[in-house]
C-alpha cells in the first residue's frame, strides 16, 4: 500500500469515525485503529457498506493477551556488580505499551478488495470476563476466527451463534494461549493398561528455557520513519 | 407412523479422503446431506504458543510444518513478517531466488492437491502421474536446503544458501542398474538451475498429460460440474482467498495486486473461473500450475545471468560465513550472539500475507522488542475455506463431501496450527 494511499484512508478515517475511534496509527505501511469494544459492530458495518472503505472481507480475527508485554528475563539497561549472574532478573518490566492497563485485545484485519487496501482494528477489552459482540453478522467468515479466540484466549463474542471450542481437546479446561498458561500445560494423555483406557495425568515434563528473553534498545530502529535501504541488484 | 429422523453420521477422523484428521458430523436426511459440522484441531500443535518462546530464527523450521505440502511459502510470510519490522530488504538475487521457489512449491502443492483429489473421487492414474514431477521438485528442494520437504531455506533478509553448481546425482543400488542411473541422471549433470529449466521445458506436456485424463473426462466432469457452487459475493463473505475466490470469478491475486518480492517484474496471468463450481477449480489451478511454470523460467534466466549476494551483510542479524569467523574476533562475537540469543525485532506489530497455493497466508506479528515475538498469529486459507464447508455440502450426497474436501485442497497442518 503506498503512503499516499494509507494517508486518504487514515484521512477519510479520521473524518467518518472521529467520534468512535480511540486511536489511530501508521506504522511499518499499516494503519491501525484502535476502537472501543462497545463501538465494534457499528465501526464495522461502516467500514463495510460505506463506498470510500468497502471493506469486503475481514482476513483474519484473533485474540491477543498483553498482560506480558514487555517482561523480559534479562535487565540489559543497567549493570550490576554481583558477578556472573548480573543482569538476571526474572520477569523485569522494560517496556509499557497503550495495552499495559488491559489485559485481552481483540485484533481485526481487514481487507478491500476494491479499494486495495487493509486496516487493522484492535479492540481493547476491559471488562470481566471479557466480551464482545461478534462481527459473524457482518461477515460470515469471522464465525470460526472468534470461536478460536473464544477457546484460545476465553474472550466471549456476544450473539455468536455457536461459540464451542474449535482447537483444543473435548473438555479441555483452560485457555492456553493466556500468557499465564504454561506452555507445557497442565495435563497429558496416555494409556494406562491397568485401567485398559486413556487417561489425563498431571504432566510429567517441564519447561526448559533454553535462550532467554530480552528486550535491548537499538539506535538503529529509533527513527522509526526512516526508508528502508535500497536492494542491491 | 412411525417418526422419521434425520441420521447423524461420522466421517473421519480416521478416513482417506478426510485429507488428515478431519471429523465431519453430518446430519443425513437419506443421501442428502442436511448440516455439516467440522471438528478440527486433532492435529493442533500451538505452533503459535511454541514461537512465542523462541528466538525468531528458530520458528522457521516451524512454519514449514504448517501447511506441509507447502513448506517454502509458509517461510515466505513469517521471513517477509520479520523483514519488514526490521524494515530489511534482501538482495535481488534472493527475491528471484525466493520467488522461483514458492512457484517451485505452488506446483508441488497443486500436483499434491491433483493426485489427491482425483483419488478421492475416482481416478486413480492421474496420482502416480503426479507424483512422478513431484519427485523432481522435491529434488530441487533437497539440491538447495538439503531436505525433500521441510527445507527452512528461507532467512530474514534472504535465503540460506545459494544455488549450487551441480545437482546431486542417483548411484547405482539394489533397484537402479548402471543403465537406470544413467538415464536417471541424464538432466542432472549440470547446475541445479540447469535442471530446473530442463523441468520447466518438459512440464506443460505433462499437464497437458493430466488434462487428457480429467478435462473431459465423462466421470470426471460427472463428479465436479455443478457441485458447491460458491457464488463471487459469497465467496467474499465466507472468507475465501487464492484459487477458491478466483474459481468464483474474482479477480484476485496477491502477486499481483499486492506485488510483493520481484513479482511486479515478471510476466503471468491470473486465471479466473466462471460458474464457481468444483470443475472451475480444478481449470483454475490447472493453469496455475501453467503460470508458474512461466514464472520460473523467467527467474531461471535472471539468475543466470545475475550473480551476487543472496542474504544481507549484516551480521547482528545473519551469521558471518564460517572462514570469517576462524581468524575475525567480532565475527566470532557476532556468531555467539546470534546462535545463543538471536537478534531483537524493534517493537511494532505488522500483517505480512503472500499468496500461498492454497489462498492468502498472513503472519501476524507482534513485537515488543524482544529476541522473541510477542505474539504470531497465523492466518491460514484452509481455516477460513473449511469454515465454509457447512455451507458448501448443503443439499449435496454423501459422496460429494469427499468432492468438496478435495476442492478445498484442505491440509490440516496448517488449519489445526
Amino acid at each position: 500500500m503506498t503512503s499516499a494511499s494509507l494517508q486518504t484512508l487514515a484521512e477519510s478515517l479520521q473524518a467518518r469515525l472521529a467520534d468512535m475511534i480511540t486511536g489511530l496509527k501508521i506504522a511499518n505501511g499499516e494503519i491501525s485503529i484502535d476502537v472501543p469494544p462497545d463501538r465494534i459492530t457499528k465501526v464495522c458495518l461502516v467500514l463495510r457498506d460505506e463506498a470510500e472503505f468497502s471493506f469486503e472481507q475481514v482476513s483474519d480475527v484473533c485474540g491477543v493477551d498483553y498482560s506480558a508485554y514487555g517482561k523480559a528475563d534479562w535487565e540489559t539497561k543497567d549493570t550490576t556488580t554481583t558477578g556472573f549472574s548480573r543482569g538476571v532478573c526474572k520477569d523485569v518490566f522494560q517496556k509499557q505499551d497503550p495495552g499495559e492497563t488491559h489485559r485481552l485485545a481483540v485484533v481485526y484485519h481487514l481487507l478491500s478488495l476494491k479499494h486495495n487496501r487493509r486496516l487493522r482494528v484492535r479492540c481493547m477489552l476491559e471488562n470481566h470476563p471479557p466480551m464482545i459482540q461478534s462481527v459473524v453478522n457482518i461477515w460470515a467468515s469471522a464465525n470460526w476466527f472468534e470461536r478460536e479466540a473464544f477457546d484460545l484466549y476465553g474472550i466471549l463474542f456476544e450473539g455468536h451463534p455457536d461459540l464451542r471450542r474449535i482447537l483444543t481437546d473435548y473438555g479441555f479446561i483452560g485457555h492456553p494461549f493466556r500468557k499465564d498458561f504454561p506452555l507445557e500445560g497442565n495435563v497429558e494423555v496416555r494409556y494406562d493398561p491397568e485401567k485398559q483406557r486413556v487417561i489425563y495425568q498431571p504432566v510429567t515434563i517441564s519447561n526448559r528455557v533454553l535462550v532467554p528473553k530480552v528486550i535491548r534498545e537499538d539506535n538503529r530502529y529509533t527513527a522509526d520513519e526512516a526508508e528502508p535501504p535500497q536492494p542491491e541488484s | 407412523m412411525p417418526e422419521i429422523r434425520n441420521m447423524t453420521m461420522n466421517f473421519g477422523p480416521q478416513h482417506p479422503a478426510a485429507h488428515g484428521v478431519l471429523r465431519l458430523v453430518l446430519e443425513m436426511d437419506g443421501e442428502v446431506i442436511v448440516r455439516a459440522d467440522p471438528h478440527i484441531g486433532l492435529l493442533h500443535r500451538a505452533t503459535e504458543k511454541l514461537a512465542e518462546s523462541k528466538p525468531y530464527n528458530q520458528s522457521i523450521g516451524y512454519m514449514d510444518r504448517l501447511d506441509y505440502v507447502s513448506m517454502m511459502c509458509n517461510e515466505h510470510a513469517y521471513v517477509r513478517a520479520i523483514e519488514k519490522l526490521l524494515k530489511v530488504t534482501p538482495p535481488r538475487r534472493a527475491q528471484y531466488i525466493r520467488v522461483m521457489y514458492s512457484e517451485i512449491t505452488r506446483i508441488l502443492n497443486h500436483l499434491l492437491w491433483l493426485g489427491s483429489h482425483g483419488l478421492d473421487i475416482g481416478a486413480m492414474t492421474v496420482f502416480l502421474y503426479c507424483f512422478r514431477e513431484r519427485e523432481d521438485l522435491m529434488d530441487c528442494y533437497e539440491a538447495v536446503s538439503g531436505t525433500r520437504m521441510h527445507a527452512t531455506y528461507f532467512r530474514p533478509g534472504g535465503v540460506y544458501r545459494d544455488l549450487p553448481e551441480t545437482m546431486p546425482q542417483y548411484e547405482p543400488s539394489k533397484w537402479h542398474g548402471e543403465d537406470d542411473v544413467k538415464r536417471l541422471n541424464e538432466n542432472r549433470q549440470g547446475s541445479l538451475l540447469d535442471f530446473i529449466e530442463s523441468f520447466t521445458e518438459r512440464f506443460p506436456m505433462c499437464v497437458d498429460e493430466y488434462e487428457t485424463l480429467l478435462t473431459d473426462n465423462r466421470i470426471w466432469k460427472q463428479r465436479t460440474v455443478g457441485i458447491g457452487v460458491v457464488s463471487p459475493e459469497r465467496a467474499l463473505q465466507l472468507g475465501f482467498t487464492g484459487p477458491m475466490l478466483r474459481g468464483s470469478g474474482i479477480e484476485w491475486d496477491l502477486r499481483k495486486k499486492q506485488p510483493y518480492e520481484v513479482y511486479d517484474e515478471l510476466d503471468f496471468d491470473i486465471p479466473v473461473g466462471v460458474n464457481g463450481d468444483c470443475y472451475d477449480r480444478y481449470l483454475v489451478r490447472i493453469e496455475e500450475m501453467r503460470q508458474s511454470n512461466r514464472i520460473i523460467k523467467q527467474c531461471v534466466d535472471w539468475l543466470r545471468a545475475n550473480p551476487g549476494p543472496v542474504i544481507v551483510d549484516d551480521y547482528k542479524l545473519v551469521p558471518p560465513p564460517r572462514e570469517e569467523m576462524k581468524d575475525d574476533m567480532e565475527s566470532l562475537i557476532h556468531h555467539f550472539k546470534l546462535f545463543t540469543e538471536g537478534y531483537c525485532v524493534p517493537a511494532g506489530e505488522v500483517y505480512a500475507a503472500v499468496e500461498h497455493p492454497k489462498g492468502e497466508f498472513g503472519i501476524y506479528l507482534i513485537s515488543d522488542g524482544a529476541n522473541k515475538p510477542y505474539r504470531v498469529k497465523i492466518r491460514a486459507a484452509g481455516f477460513a475455506h473449511l469454515s465454509a464447508m457447512n455451507e458448501m455440502v448443503q443439499g449435496h450426497m454423501l459422496a460429494d463431501v469427499v468432492a468438496m474436501i478435495g476442492t478445498q485442497d484442505i491440509v490440516f497442518g496448517e488449519i489445526d496450527r
